[in-house]
């Protein structure tokens, strides 16, 4: 139940809206490393394959850290 | 009535009082806030899982790189004598599947180059161009520089994937991708 937690509901609601501007934002840059890693590949350019995983996964890592902030917030 | 109370009242959408509110929605009142909350909550939940699919798009293409890697390099194949091809002149032949057409040409009497015959755009069959020095789609007016096989006008944006050339014994032989263009 959302009232349990300690910010107030309009707090609450500006706490979602900029956790998915923020991950919004992500998501654009993780399609734009896969399609220059999709260019690099069929170029036949395998050095930036391994760095641009990690950095997506990194992306990721980050997303999921938000959205288990805002479900800790309803605790 | 405490604050804590006041955050759970209902707000009607157009904001006015509750008894301007039209029958059905003092009937069933929702509480709008709270609906608000939890869609733009579960939308950062399915944009999260976007950006989980996107994680294994990248792992896909690493796979796809390690796959590529072990099938190592393809067999040699006799292409053409050299004296059968004349400066400016051309061949198409298939390498390294009977279904993977490639052109050799000749640009002059010391050098041949060979590139997929399959335009980098939308795989179109290109047509040699010696005399304007460039290799043309027809499709959507490609443009391809004939020495070293990279785009230089229109749609395509990545190199015509070029044909390890050698000479052995007067006979031109195919040996298999330059690396960098694969």
């Amino acid at each position: 139940m959302i009232g349990r937690s300690h910010f107030a509901r309009s707090q609450r609601m500006m706490i979602v809206m900029g956790i998915l501007c923020f991950v919004m934002i992500m998501v654009v840059l993780q399609l734009w490393l896969f399609t220059a890693t999709m260019h690099a590949y069929l170029s036949g350019d395998e050095t930036i394959l391994w760095p641009a995983a990690l950095v997506s996964v990194g992306c990721l890592a980050l997303n999921a850290g938000l959205l288990w902030y805002l479900y800790a917030l309803e605790r | 009535m405490t604050s804590q109370d006041r955050e759970h009242l209902t707000i009607p959408p157009d904001g006015k009082p509750e008894a301007e509110q039209p029958r059905w929605r003092r009937d069933f009142p929702i509480d709008w806030p709270q609906d608000n909350y939890v869609a733009r909550r579960d939308f950062t939940k399915f944009m999260v899982l976007t950006s989980l699919a996107f994680v294994a798009g990248q792992f896909w293409i690493v796979l796809q790189n390690f796959f590529r890697k072990r099938k190592g390099s393809p067999p040699l194949y006799e292409i053409a004598r050299v004296e059968e091809i004349p400066v400016g002149g051309s061949r198409v032949f298939n390498y390294p599947q009977e279904h993977t057409p490639c052109v050799l040409i000749r640009l002059d009497a010391d050098r041949f180059v060979a590139y997929s015959q399959q335009c980098t755009h939308l795989t179109c069959p290109v047509i040699p161009q010696p005399e304007a020095g460039r290799l043309y789609c027809p499709c959507h007016e490609g443009v391809f520089d004939l020495t070293t096989g990279r785009p230089i006008a229109g749609p395509p944006r990545r190199t015509l994937p070029r044909v390890k050339l050698e000479i052995r014994r007067g006979m031109i032989c195919a040996l298999g991708w330059e690396e960098e263009t694969i």
